[in-house]
């Protein structure tokens, strides 16, 4: 009988920028078992955020993550904005696209050489890698960071984007395009990428439902669902662009589906900048949000963020939740692990473009659906009972007076 | 001094390996770690490579400020690596805490778990200025001697000169010391 061989990843390992802990059991070469811990990265965001104002709590939940960040104060603008009843001027609106579609643009391009390197592909690392900094240029032109923009603001942006700026954007957006036909290319006629990405990390239509996967992964399992069209925001019911699905449901379709998606976010950068209209970029805030809830939407690079906000009344949240769409895509993930290589796993990790310091909320369940806090001892107890009133009763049990052993 | 450890110096200025280790960033300044390694910036042209064991590596850059979660596990990886070593903190949160600084699962900057060689400031830390420190850090072994564990003070250079010629004199005892005894064992073993 073959033995069951337990090899734990991490937290600190070579392939990933950010700690994890992956246990994965295999038998033989296959994987029958895969459990992540994360946490590693829990600074207590949230929380942090219940002591700062409106304002102060932007710059935290910017830094949620280093290469979502407009997605995540977006989200939670959006969501405070709501409260406020305060709807943004809408060139605002059009500055704040740009930027999301910026932010998809090098996302993916930093997630194609991040998969090029789990497979031995270097030179498309390098390759991706070079590209990305044309597009990290013009996001130091506009606002004067790579990475953590600072663009947002309560009502608006903090900053206009001027005529000559425009002309940098389309220059760079040509290049890009250019370059990202060649990944086009590359990812749906290259015979090697094929043939080492294929039927990688199944993850079936139905499955990708089921464990909740979000983004990219989900719809290259051939669902097509991207907030964007589904609860548009911002100025995208306006926008004319595809939402790309690829159904082959393995890492290969998660490729193809990123690259082609590069090509859509040049498409609605350019809508923006022929379609901007003039005017302000900032509306009036009130210091104080009134009382109520909230729950706003936003498609990220990676998939669909969630923000849940809680207004009290003062000028500080009482609550501010974040479900960053990494965490919606690790249950997903600890499926595909499981039929596949060991060799595979680095790949199919990556798949998912993980980021763990978005992932790392920590979650209390407080009566949810209706149910009671347990601790240990009374699901022990639930078990006991459980089985006695099966049948199972090793309480009677009568065990012989002397043992000899 | 020691030829080996003149060796080591030298191959330590001119191709220092580092690894990467994130104690809690949100990730913009481990992409700019990265980044800086990529060929807009080719912090390889300085003799820097990545490596993925601590053991491997002379330099550990470290990014984010210290979780609850890394703190242990930042000192396990400091420790596994082979003396001497140094210690890059990269990004504002590295540094201080940043604006994670008073979180309750933050413990504050790198330096709160292990001593610190170098801080990159900036949120996030750009990559020229992470090569600058760098190349920084590599200028100073140039002139100085490697940074002992316990900081010594020293009050004139006269002291430092005396303390230098004493450390190099009990070097060179330990050796011929080792030498004739291993000769003695040698002598030994043949007669």
């Amino acid at each position: 009988m073959s033995k069951n061989l337990v090899i734990p990843i991490g937290p600190q390992h070579p392939s990933l920028k950010e700690p994890a802990c992956f246990t994965i059991t295999l038998e033989g070469e296959k994987v029958i078992e895969a459990d992540i811990g994360i946490g590693y990265n829990h600074r207590g965001i949230e929380k942090s955020c219940e002591s700062r104002n409106y304002y102060q709590a932007l710059y935290i939940i910017e830094r949620v993550c280093g290469i979502c960040s407009h997605s995540h104060s977006t989200c939670y603008l959006s969501g405070v904005e709501k409260l406020a009843g305060v709807e943004i001027p809408r060139r605002a609106a059009f500055i704040r696209t740009i930027f999301g579609e910026l932010e998809r643009l090098h996302s993916h391009l930093l997630w194609l050489g991040v998969a090029g390197h789990e497979i031995g592909f270097d030179t498309l690392f390098m390759y991706t890698w070079r590209d990305r900094e044309l597009v990290l240029d013009i996001l130091a032109m506009l606002c004067g960071n790579r990475v953590n923009y600072g663009i947002n603001t309560l009502g608006g942006v903090r900053r206009d984007l001027e005529p000559q700026h425009i002309d940098d954007i389309r220059r760079m957006c040509a290049k890009i395009e250019e370059r990202n036909n060649y990944y086009v290319n590359l990812a749906l006629s290259d015979a090697t990428l094929a043939a080492r990405l294929s039927g990688v990390g199944m993850l079936s239509k139905e499955d990708a439902l089921k464990y909740g996967a979000v983004g990219p992964v989900l719809r290259a399992s051939g669902v097509k669902s991207d907030t964007r069209r589904n609860d548009p925001y911002l100025i995208y019911p306006e926008i004319p662009f595809d939402v790309i699905t690829y159904d082959s449901c393995d890492v290969f379709g998660r490729v193809v589906v990123r690259v082609l998606e590069i090509n859509e976010s040049i498409k609605i950068i350019r809508y923006c900048l022929d379609n901007m209209p003039d005017g302000d970029i900032i509306a009036k805030m009130p210091r104080k949000i009134p009382a109520g809830e909230v729950v706003s939407r936003y498609e990220a690079p990676r998939g669909e963020d969630v923000h849940f906000i809680k207004a009290n009344g003062t000028d500080i949240p009482e609550r501010v939740k974040v479900r960053a769409p990494s965490e919606a895509n690790w249950h997903s993930m600890a499926h595909m692990l499981k039929g596949d290589y060991l060799a595979d796993t680095p790949i199919i990790i990556a798949a998912i473009d993980p980021c763990y310091s978005c992932t790392d909320r920590a979650i209390t369940l407080n009566n949810a659906a209706g149910s009671k806090r347990t601790d240990w001892e009374a699901i022990r107890k639930h078990g006991i009972e459980f089985y006695r009133n099966k049948g199972v009763d090793v309480s009677r049990i009568l065990l012989p007076e002397k043992i000899n052993y | 001094m020691n030829p080996l450890k003149k060796l080591i110096k030298w191959a330590q200025r001119k191709s220092p390996w580092i690894i990467h280790f994130n104690a809690g960033a949100c990730n913009g300044c481990d992409i700019e770690v990265v980044d800086a390694l990529t060929p807009r910036f080719d912090l390889e042209r300085f003799g820097v490579l990545q490596k993925g064991s601590p053991r491997h590596a002379d330099v550990l850059v470290c990014t984010g400020a210290v979780t609850m979660q890394t703190a242990d596990r930042l000192k396990n990886i400091y420790d596994q690596m082979a003396e001497p070593k140094f210690v890059v903190a990269v990004g504002t949160c590295a540094c201080s805490g940043g604006v994670f600084g008073d979180c309750y699962c933050v413990k504050g900057g790198i330096d709160a778990v292990i001593p610190v060689s170098a801080y990159i400031p900036g949120c996030a830390a750009r990559p020229e200025a992470i090569i600058d420190g760098v190349v920084k850090l590599l200028s100073t072994l140039e002139d100085k001697k490697l940074q002992p564990k316990n900081p010594i003070v020293i009050n004139s250079e006269k002291e430092l000169a005396d303390m230098l010629d004493e450390a190099e004199a009990a070097e060179e005892n330990t050796e011929t010391e080792n030498f004739e005894e291993n000769k003695a064992k040698e002598d030994n073993e043949n007669a």
